[in-house]
């Protein structure tokens, strides 16, 4: 999703010179074509994202559309304040982008786990929050984000993720879902990275003879609540899949929405990581695997709970 | 000179009136900063008060927003709002005029402050900005010594310095105190100057309520070595008010009645 990221942000830098790339000191030789072009609009801000928020946010006060850009967890925890005033509470068109969002850089451990950052970035008024699950939606993510005019959070994975869009996005993502196959019995919400094993695990299900819809759900805030609508009115059960704490992120903020609506929230279930710190050496693959997120994790999940709703005891 | 110093005075009398009348604090670091902020207003800064969001303004970021007051102060007297709406709604709730500034609340006001640490990071994008679009503005941020605790501080100071944004000028206030406790004594903060030196910046140390002082380090600016200008200013909180000068009680208490007809009267305002 990164190369996505760098190829799309250096097109869209040509067309609007508004637009400033702001970087904590990552993505090594991933900009160097941009850094060429527009040397004045690369600016390597060093290992200092606090500063690097107050400046995004002194840039977009000026007239410029900045888009700062480091790994999710230090983009996002250590900041936090900046995020929240300077770009926030001042309501301006910033673009944050984090890198390695969820588990993408598992293997470095706590420090390097984006887990909680959606929950917190929806926290702060105004702010929207994308969460892209492939490289389609991290082009049109950025691109809509930049559209908004207003501050938006994109999380994005790292390298090599696989595709599951065919081609580019033209809807909107912001306030979108996207149908990416109809069912049923269910329905599959997935937000982010985790996106790919939504695919999978449909088609799992589907072997299994069970139908499900499944739907990417880039947009955090704002939410598709029309889309949501008619799930919830269908009476099917809801499944919200993310690569992020289960507490906070686009499942609880279904639940939160669902609540305010007074609908059944026990159609909802939310699959994401536990409340926990993980200790473990661990590699991506190997945290989804103890944290119940591989495709057939997924799969048997969405089964058991048809199994239930179906012979309830 | 002396003009300068009576329009400070009047600046000086109606901060004091505003914290009484609406009983809100801070008033010794209101008073601290009082002459830098008279003299970038009188002599220095380039902003149309009816014109106050022109893209090329010079622009002022009062980092230290809890001296509010003061700005407020000297933005009615310039016309940048009705000096009447300061008297009259001054912290009310509804009021365009709350006790920490948020962006725009009035004309005038740059950026929403009151947490400490956030005015010089703003400052250096807006000079970047303006280097990129070929503004031919400059841009300054006040900032108090106890807000130097703050390590975004220094993360600016270094960015603006690898940057050479020789149009940004940071002002410290300093008064030596901060909320608590002796700035020197809470964190190692002395010799400031020399920091903002070792960190890249042109630096200049003065008394900040001496106007000829002000003028000339402000005059330098900006530096036609690149590098960003520091204005290191001593100051004295409670400056102005025999009763409230280097008195740290003064940063949370209010002044009564009293208080106000002696504070006038040393004023030169009774």
């Amino acid at each position: 999703m990164r190369n996505a990221f760098a190829q799309e942000i250096e097109k869209l830098a040509q067309d609007d010179p508004r637009i400033i790339l702001l970087s904590g000191d990552i993505g090594n030789r991933l900009f160097d074509s941009f850094k060429e072009r527009f040397p004045e609009r690369f600016i390597n801000c060093g290992v200092a994202e606090a500063n690097m928020v107050g400046m995004a946010a002194g840039l977009a006060m000026a007239g410029m559309r900045p888009v700062i850009y480091t790994i999710a967890s230090f983009l996002i925890y250590r900041p936090y304040e900046q995020l929240r005033l300077d770009v926030g509470y001042h309501g301006l068109p910033v673009c944050i982008v984090g890198v390695g969002g969820g588990l993408s850089y598992a293997s470095n451990g706590a420090t390097h786990h984006a887990l909680e950052d959606i929950a917190v970035m929806r926290a702060i008024p105004g702010m929207q929050v994308l969460n892209a699950g492939d490289a389609w939606e991290v082009r049109a993510g950025l691109a809509d984000a930049l559209r908004s005019e207003k501050p938006c959070y994109l999380r994005i994975g790292k390298k090599r993720e696989p595709l599951v869009h065919t081609e580019a996005i033209s809807q909107p993502l912001l306030g979108r879902c996207i149908s990416l196959g109809d069912g049923k019995q269910a329905a599959l919400l997935a937000s982010g990275n985790l996106l790919p094993h939504a695919a999978e695990a449909r088609q799992l299900l589907s072997a299994r003879g069970t139908s499900i819809s499944l739907f990417s759900s880039p947009s955090v805030h704002p939410l598709d609540t029309e889309l949501l609508e008619t799930l919830f009115e269908s009476g099917q059960p809801i499944f919200i899949l993310e690569e992020h704490n289960r507490n906070g992120g686009l499942g609880t903020a279904t639940l939160e929405w669902a609540n305010d609506q007074g609908l059944d929230t026990r159609q909802l279930i939310r699959i994401g990581t536990p409340n926990t710190f993980i200790h473990r050496t661990t590699t991506q693959q190997d945290s989804r695997e103890t944290c119940g997120l591989t495709a057939q994790d997924i799969a048997d999940k969405i089964h058991s709970r048809l199994r239930q709703e179906a012979n309830p005891t | 000179m002396k003009d300068l110093s009576t329009y400070a005075a009047s600046i000086r009398s109606k901060v004091i009136q505003l914290s009484h009348q609406a009983r809100t604090p801070h008033l010794g670091s209101s008073l601290s900063c009082a002459d830098l902020i008279v003299a970038l207003y009188k002599s220095h800064l380039r902003i149309d008060p009816q014109n106050a969001q022109d893209p090329t303004r010079d622009r002022f970021f009062l980092s230290k927003g809890h001296a509010v007051t003061t700005l407020y102060a000297v933005l009615a007297k310039q016309g940048f709002f009705p000096e009447s709406e300061l008297d009259q709604t001054y912290a009310e709730p509804g009021s365009r005029l709350p006790e920490h500034p948020s962006r725009n609340c009035v004309p005038g006001i740059e950026a929403s402050t009151g947490s400490l640490g956030h005015g010089l990071g703003l400052a250096t994008g807006v000079a970047l900005a303006n280097r990129i679009q070929n503004i031919d503005a400059k841009t300054f941020a006040l900032l108090s010594d106890g807000e130097c605790n703050e390590g975004s501080i220094w993360e600016a100071a270094m960015t603006a310095a690898a940057l050479q944004l020789p149009k940004l000028c940071a002002i410290v206030d300093v008064n030596k105190w901060q909320a608590t406790g002796r700035s020197a004594e809470v964190l190692a903060l002395e010799p400031l100057h020399e920091k903002f030196a070792s960190f890249g910046w042109e630096t200049h140390r003065i008394d900040g309520h001496d106007f000829a002082a002000i003028d000339k380090a402000l005059s330098s600016f900006p530096h036609p070595s690149g590098k960003p200008t520091a204005i290191i200013a001593d100051t004295i909180k409670g400056k102005g008010v025999s009763f409230m000068e280097d008195d740290n009680n003064w940063h949370y208490r209010i002044p009564n009645a009293d208080e106000v007809i002696a504070a006038n009267k040393e004023l030169g305002l009774a």
